[in-house]
């Protein structure tokens, strides 16, 4: 194409404001780092230090040591990946029936399950914690595993993927005999790997980042969540800034890593997530 | 879900573990208390080697809820610390355990009466006080000497001839008093003051338009009338030290915990001018009443090591961990006999705060008081604002505070016959 | 037995698993909700359920009578309505720019772009607390640079919200552009190359190619981000509790405060139904309204 080298000043000017753009939007990211790594003095000067003149990583031993950041770690890793893949696997099943299978009210189903997605979240807790209660489940991790095994949202990402399924290739399965589950498993499940990756990022991030049902549900702090534990932190170091930014980091970090490593998949999902039906 | 169970069940095991003859208490305490405390429970656990004190500090902002979802997850701990306005509806909830058996006559004798009461329902302790607070005269030396007066006001009418001389001052933009006027506090000190019990009929009713209230309501609209207090609320306040320093007000009615932030924000050269003093009284009667604050320790009903628990409380109570805790946090004792200590009998703007801890008495002991105190600010603001007559305001708050006492008013009438 | 199951039991095998959960962990509770929406459910009922009482609507008249639940709709409301709009327009001159034909790395600008969407809320407000910090924040700095008097972003009662704001729209923004990037990505390339030879200008094209063809993608964004702005909870939970003077309460905060803060489960489940009840009529309106323009 010879647009160009026809518009190097407009071509030059657009770059420059997508850079401008990036820059501030990585900038609270890389004062976060650069804050973790400061000494406490350094922290709290003024002006504010761009980089830290002597790097130090005592904050962090500060959380693995005094503050038992190793089990916020643990417990928010346990939490995302138990609901990650049981959610995966019951929203698959159920996205693929709604898909593929034919049964009686099936859209009219769907189509109330999508509407109740208006419905908040904070409706339901209130109840749910008095639920929870009786079920024994208050304080323990079952208590924010269970309610996020299944989700309308997962449902609706795998049908849609799974419409494509062209229906020969399930109906020659059904004539060679297989039963469904059988097709299930050896045939959905490896043509909707791609929406499945999807399905399991967004699912752990979400378990990650959530904060309010496992502030409510949690109440022994050796349960806690990284947000609730950092948001607990919070609560009682304010002035130590660069602590704080340290705790942060950490609980950053890991989603980071997974969006960078996988962002293909999820930018795809997140489109897909998005068409109208 | 048993599965899952099982699938976590080597994560929980491995999270506990190690010593396993010692009994472990669960101790829940707040903010920068619940930082500061772990540093005396090496202490406890030397002198008793069979427990290990487990503390989990929740911050100020999520106390109340965090305690009430654990009653109501039945995840309490075996001590927990809760503030004194708190104690009614643990009762209610039957979520603490009476210490009425543990605490002797004699002990009991060292606390100040008025903060012990308000740890006292239907005639049982239920707390034991930890640290006290209450509020009282926070001002500057130099200008109401200024003004012509050597020391601090003693009556209501010499606090107004004090605050008539400030604001008659030369020098602009300046105010006797601040009294942030979404606060509750100060209004109802005075209506304590005057011997307004707040509620009436065992607190079936507001008592908003009984003489005692309006006239200690009129007495604090009339400070705004006058002039003497800015018309702000306390968010309006940009830097509360500063402004003290400035000579933006002069006098300020406040707690403990700024005796250490005044010490350390207020430029030097304004230490040696500003001092604390007991709050006026509406008669000859000085010093007047304030309200009895602070924070106690509790023993759930539920904890299964109440006989531990109580050991733990006790040697929080002890005079010297009272004065440890003192100089770790500023927070004042509970025990009149660790003020005996030089630290603090020689500390004059504490010491005010020990005559005035002489004479508190406690809000409404009910679980409703929270919301009818707010209605009090809400209703308050109004008046300053000019939004509503005197009249028309105690009428609502009235109003208001019936409606909050209804379910009170039906749980009563329902037990009386 | 070996016998192949009608495809309506294979049917009910494969939903029932997810479906008994739904049922059972929102729809279930959802509806006790309402139901708690109508009984005085409080501290003294959480104490002995002897203690409850229904009371009809007496929990939503309350509200009506509440200024708390005026002040948290009215802080709701300018969050939605300042920050929505604000947060679209965003994500939209984003969208544009990576999407722009002259632009070259298209792909990395957008992962980089997209970055504050996948980080955790709770820490993220962390940071910002600092950057919004009266003394030592970079913010104020900034201001300072510009020659600007500096603002105390979280305690001004009139800054606050716009603070939230700001934070909220950087953490956001790259979801919506995505979805536009893909809406941008779906305009057949021949209507600009039409344009062009009609002489149409960069706006022109804008305005009558760009603007119509994105309608779609418009109620999708605008709705979604709608729906979520009006549950605005943990970035003034973690920033501000609310204040200062009630300036950050939100209708979701609040709900929270009555309902596990006081336990006043019975009015927190009327905030709840309320602010479901704004929520649909919102998005009813929006629906029917693009509906009517397109």
């Amino acid at each position: 194409m010879a647009v160009f080298s026809e518009k190097p000043i407009k071509t030059l000017l657009l770059h420059l404001a997508l850079i401008a753009a990036v820059i501030a939007t990585l900038f609270p990211l890389f004062w976060m780092v650069s804050v973790s790594l400061m000494s406490s003095a350094e922290a709290n000067r003024f002006p504010p230090p761009l980089l830290p003149a002597a790097p130090t990583l005592e904050h962090y031993r500060m959380l693995f040591s005094r503050l038992n950041l190793a089990a916020y770690l643990l417990n928010s890793t346990l939490i995302a990946t138990s609901v990650t893949v049981l959610s995966l696997l019951l929203n698959s099943m159920a996205g693929y029936a709604f898909a593929k299978l034919r049964f009686k009210g099936r859209d009219r189903l769907f189509r109330l399950l999508l509407a109740s997605m208006v419905i908040p979240a904070q409706v339901a807790m209130l109840p749910l914690f008095l639920m929870l209660k009786e079920m024994g489940l208050v304080n323990t991790y079952s208590g924010v595993i269970v309610p996020g095994m299944a989700s309308i949202f997962g449902i609706f990402l795998i049908r849609q993927y799974a419409l494509s399924i062209p229906d020969s290739l399930l109906d020659a399965a059904r004539i060679d005999g297989a039963g469904e589950f059988r097709i299930y498993r050896t045939l959905v499940l490896p043509l909707c790997k791609p929406i499945l990756v999807t399905l399991a990022i967004f699912t752990f991030m979400g378990t990650w980042n959530d904060f309010m049902w496992p502030l409510i549900i949690l109440t022994d702090s050796d349960l806690y969540t990284l947000p609730v534990a950092l948001a607990n932190l919070l609560g009682e170091h304010v002035q130590d800034a660069e602590l704080m930014m340290a705790g942060s980091v950490l609980t950053v970090l890991p989603v980071i890593i997974l969006f960078l490593v996988l962002q293909k998949y999820y930018i795809e999902g997140l489109v897909l997530g998005s068409v109208k039906e | 879900m048993r599965l899952i169970g099982f699938l976590l069940m080597p994560a929980l095991l491995g999270a506990c573990g190690g010593d396993r003859e010692k009994t472990v208490l669960e101790f829940w305490a707040m903010g920068q208390e619940g930082e500061v405390v772990q540093s005396l429970m090496p202490e406890f656990e030397r002198l008793h080697p069979e427990l290990q004190v487990k503390v989990q500090q929740i911050p100020w902002s999520a106390a109340h809820e965090k305690l009430l979802t654990a009653y109501a997850g039945d995840a309490m701990p075996d001590v927990f610390q809760l503030g004194n306005t708190w104690i009614p509806e643990f009762v209610v909830l039957k979520a603490v355990d009476s210490l009425d058996n543990r605490l002797t006559a004699q002990q009991r004798e060292d606390y100040f009466e008025g903060i012990i009461e308000t740890n006292e329902i239907d005639g049982r302790l239920h707390g034991l006080p930890w640290y006290v607070d209450t509020r009282l005269l926070f001002y500057r030396t130099d200008i109401l000497v200024k003004a012509g007066f050597s020391a601090p006001p003693k009556t209501w009418n010499e606090w107004l001839a004090a605050m008539a001389a400030i604001a008659a001052l030369p020098g602009g933009d300046r105010y006797a008093l601040l009294l942030p006027m979404n606060e509750w506090q100060v209004p109802v000190i005075l209506a304590l003051q005057m011997g307004s019990e707040l509620l009436r009929d065992e607190a079936r009713f507001g008592n908003f338009r009984s003489d005692a209230f309006r006239q200690a309501f009129r007495f604090y609209l009339d400070i705004f009338r006058r002039g003497y207090a800015p018309a702000v609320s306390e968010a309006q306040i940009a830097n509360l030290y500063q402004e003290f320093a400035s000579g933006y007000f002069a006098m300020y009615v406040t707690g403990p915990w700024n005796i250490v932030e005044f010490e350390h924000r207020l430029p030097k050269s304004m230490q040696g001018r500003w001092a604390t003093a007991p709050m006026p009284a509406p008669d000859e009667s000085y010093p007047g009443v304030s309200l009895a604050g602070g924070a106690s320790l509790a023993i759930a009903r539920s904890s299964s090591r109440k006989d531990q628990a109580w050991k733990l409380i006790e040697f929080l109570s002890e005079p010297e961990q009272q004065l440890a805790f003192y100089r770790l946090t500023g927070d004042l004792p509970a025990r009149r006999s660790a003020w005996l200590h030089p630290d603090l009998a020689t500390a004059a703007r504490t010491q005010a705060f020990k005559t005035q801890l002489e004479r508190v008495v406690s809000t409404p002991k009910i679980p409703e008081w929270e919301r009818i105190a707010s209605k009090i600010a809400h209703h308050t603001e109004k008046a300053v604002r000019g939004e509503l007559t005197e009249e028309q305001a105690l009428a609502a708050l009235d109003k208001d505070v019936d409606r909050i006492l209804e379910k009170r008013r039906w749980l009563l009438r329902k037990r009386a016959p | 037995m070996k016998t192949p199951l009608l495809p309506a039991n294979t049917a009910f095998w494969f939903l029932a698993p997810a479906l008994i959960l739904i049922v059972v962990f929102f729809f279930l509770p959802v509806a006790a909700s309402l139901l708690l929406s109508f009984t005085d459910f409080d501290i003294y009922a959480l104490g002995d359920h002897e203690r409850l009482r229904f009371v009809a609507l007496d929990n939503y008249l309350r509200l009506l009578g509440d200024p708390l639940f005026w002040t948290a709709l009215k802080n709701t409301l300018y969050f939605v309505l300042v920050g929505g709009p604000l947060s679209v327009a965003v994500s939209l001159g984003a969208a544009l720019l990576v999407n722009h034909r002259l632009v070259r790395f298209k792909g990395l600008f957008r992962s980089l772009l997209f970055l504050p969407v996948v980080t955790t809320l709770v820490a993220i407000a962390v940071v910002w607390r600092y950057l919004y910090h009266p003394r030592y924040g970079f913010l104020n700095y900034l201001l300072g640079l510009l020659g600007l008097d500096t603002v105390d972003w979280l305690g001004d009662p009139d800054w606050a919200m716009p603070a939230i704001i700001l934070m909220a729209i950087w953490k956001n923004f790259g979801f919506n552009m995505i979805i536009f990037i893909a809406g941008l990505q779906s305009i057949p390339v021949r209507l600009y190359e039409a344009a062009v030879i009609d002489g149409a200008s960069t706006w022109r094209q804008f305005r009558h190619i760009t603007l119509p063809m994105l309608a779609p993608t418009f109620v999708f964004v605008t709705v979604i981000t709608m729906i979520g702005y009006f549950q605005l909870f943990a970035e003034p939970y973690v920033m501000t509790q609310g204040g200062p003077a009630n300036s950050t309460l939100s209708v979701a905060l609040l709900m929270f405060q009555e309902g596990f803060r006081w336990w006043n489960l019975g009015y927190a489940a009327a905030v709840a139904f309320t602010l479901f009840l704004i929520i649909l009529t919102g998005t009813v309106l929006q629906l029917r309204l693009r509906r009517r323009e397109i």
